[in-house]
């Protein structure tokens, strides 16, 4: 049983640059923040660090932070330039009874993060589902496609808090 | 062997064999809903199956973000509708997680009896129609005969007999009906020497067996690499269960086990111990509501309800253990009175990943075993 304490300096002085930061204000819970680009190695040694033995993930969910500027679209509408897209990890470890969670940003033009589906096969359809709803890249993935979307949707990622509606989709009004 | 007759023919005839693709669903009365399952097959053996889902996405979480907290309530319903309370149930938690609010003890009492009685009803579906699938009907109408008598006890606390908008954030809808108690504790008693007669009539029936044991292996290494949990999990032969080892609510009050694999027919983790571990839960669930039933106190069950559900910045991974296996959410508030993200984490949707481990190297016909057997929901996959 560790505290997030503990796995933060742990994983800092494993991988120094590629933690960013500890943040466990009340009454959020607390998350470590980790670089997109390294994810996948510091999850491969939660998983396997005898200490830590983080085998199970328990959910993995994109989050379009709407943090950038709210400029028109030029077509009556707005949209949202700048900012980030997060993913958070949720993961414990069933032998040893703790839990922890994750979280990386990557920017919202290019949304890239490197797949744990090798680490965990759980996190296969979670990550087609970010891509899907969100437009997130994740590298590496074995299988990135749409699941729950239409494989031939073209108007982008609704859970994007700028998405809109098309108007037709294969010639039937979209209702609003 | 399969192989070895690919290559005998490939010699003798110079002809070429190929993998065929067999399309099963949308509309197919095993998938318990609409799904497509892709199957490339050598003859009758399965060598890849690909699931295709969203037949049934009705953007849920998009949809949420644009509700207040309360009103999210019926839209959770109609995730998993054959299990509604337990998802009401999950979501009150998670809510009132992210706001630091208690709710009465009366009103836990009230949430688990309910969240028991749906386990059962969500089990008598899944065991019924998995008879069904395998050929045997009768089971089936035995199990909705029983069902029925709890949906008329839900019916009774909240007016619905399957989505109930029952369980809010704070508490619940209504107080019990005055005669449920007794109404309750007369169906433990008549239930009970039912779930011998499902044995008898199924469990123990040789071309059940035949039909299961041994079909769809589930190793707990891989169990838990896919992230399974619930039943099918312990199916493998771990005991793990929510209510006990990250407990919530009031389940530490209360005195039951935890059944698991044992293989009592073939191999630990195969189709039939999948199913053997909800009959035997039946049971446990059902030594739950006798005790939550002597120990109920009196309260009030709406003082603590929020007027204006407003939490602070901030945001939870709440979890439960619903009939399925592990129904999390992921709620972020951004301090307004609509939720910013709701991300709800189906045991369903994590269990339909592994059908293509699962399947591999089966025949075909052992696929609707292995289907059934995972029990998923289809409403609760696409959401």
């Amino acid at each position: 049983m560790k505290t997030a304490q503990d796995i933060f300096n742990t994983l800092k002085e494993k991988f120094s640059d590629s933690i960013i930061e500890l943040i466990s204000s009340q009454p959020v819970e607390s998350f470590i923040t980790v670089n997109p680009l390294e994810i996948n190695k510091v999850c491969l040694f939660l998983r396997d660090n005898e200490e830590l033995l983080f085998d199970n993930l328990m959910n993995l969910s994109g989050v379009d932070d709407a943090n950038g500027k709210t400029i028109p679209d030029g077509d009556s509408g707005t949209k949202i330039e700048g900012g980030t897209l997060s993913v958070y990890y949720h993961i414990e470890s069933t032998k040893l009874k703790h839990k922890l969670t994750l979280k990386t940003s990557s920017s919202r033009e290019n949304p890239e993060v490197v797949s744990v589906e090798q680490v965990w096969r759980h996190a296969d359809w979670h990550e087609r589902e970010a891509y899907d709803l969100f437009g997130i890249n994740f590298l590496n993935h074995p299988d990135l496609r749409r699941i729950l979307m239409p494989y031939d949707w073209e108007f982008g990622f609704p859970l994007r808090k700028d998405y809109k509606n098309p108007e037709f989709y294969q010639g039937m009004k979209v209702p609003n | 062997m399969a192989i070895e007759i690919e290559n005998n023919i490939a010699a003798n005839t110079g002809l070429k064999t190929e993998h065929m693709i067999l399309n099963m669903g949308p509309q197919h009365p095993s998938t318990h809903g609409v799904l497509r399952l892709e199957l490339e097959l050598e003859g009758e053996i399965i060598k890849k199956v690909t699931p295709h889902i969203g037949y049934l996405h009705r953007c849920f979480e998009k949809h949420a973000e644009a509700m207040s907290y309360p009103q999210v309530v019926p839209y959770v319903d109609r995730m998993d509708y054959l299990a509604s309370m337990y998802n009401e149930f999950g979501y009150a938690i998670a809510v009132e997680k992210l706001l630091g609010i208690q709710v009465p003890e009366r009103v836990e009492y009230i949430r688990v009896i309910m969240g028991e009685f749906q386990r059962i009803a969500s089990h008598l579906v899944a065991l019924g129609t998995y008879g069904a699938d395998i050929g045997a009907v009768t089971p089936f109408l035995f199990c909705f005969r029983d069902r029925e008598k709890i949906l008329s006890l839900f019916e009774m606390t909240c007016g619905a007999r399957l989505l109930y908008n029952y369980i809010w954030p704070g508490g619940v809808s209504h107080d019990l009906h005055p005669d449920f108690i007794r109404q309750a504790k007369e169906f433990i008693p008549y239930f009970r020497p039912k779930i011998k007669e499902l044995n008898d009539l199924l469990s123990y029936n040789k071309i059940f067996i035949d039909r299961t044991a041994n079909v769809g292996i589930l190793p707990l290494e891989t169990a838990i690499n896919y992230g399974i949990s619930g039943p099918n999990l312990r199916a493998s032969g771990f005991k793990w269960d929510l209510r006990k080892d990250d407990t919530y609510s009031i389940y530490n009050k209360f005195d039951f086990d935890i059944p698991v694999g044992k293989g009592l027919k073939g191999t630990v983790g195969d189709c039939w111990d999948r199913y053997f571990v909800r009959v035997l839960e039946m049971e446990e669930s059902l030594k739950i509501i006798e005790q939550a039933l002597d120990q109920i106190p009196e309260g009030d069950v709406t003082s603590a309800i929020p007027k204006r559900i407003k939490p602070p910045v901030g945001q939870v991974y709440s979890r439960v253990e619903n009939p399925r296996g592990e129904l999390g959410y992921f709620i972020m508030s951004n301090g307004s009175l609509n939720p910013f993200r709701v991300k709800a984490r189906g045991p369903s949707f994590v269990h339909l990943g592994i059908m293509n481990e699962l399947c591999k190297g089966h025949m075909v016909a052992d696929i609707i075993a292995i289907l059934g057997s995972i029990d998923i929901v289809l409403g609760e996959v696409d959401r």
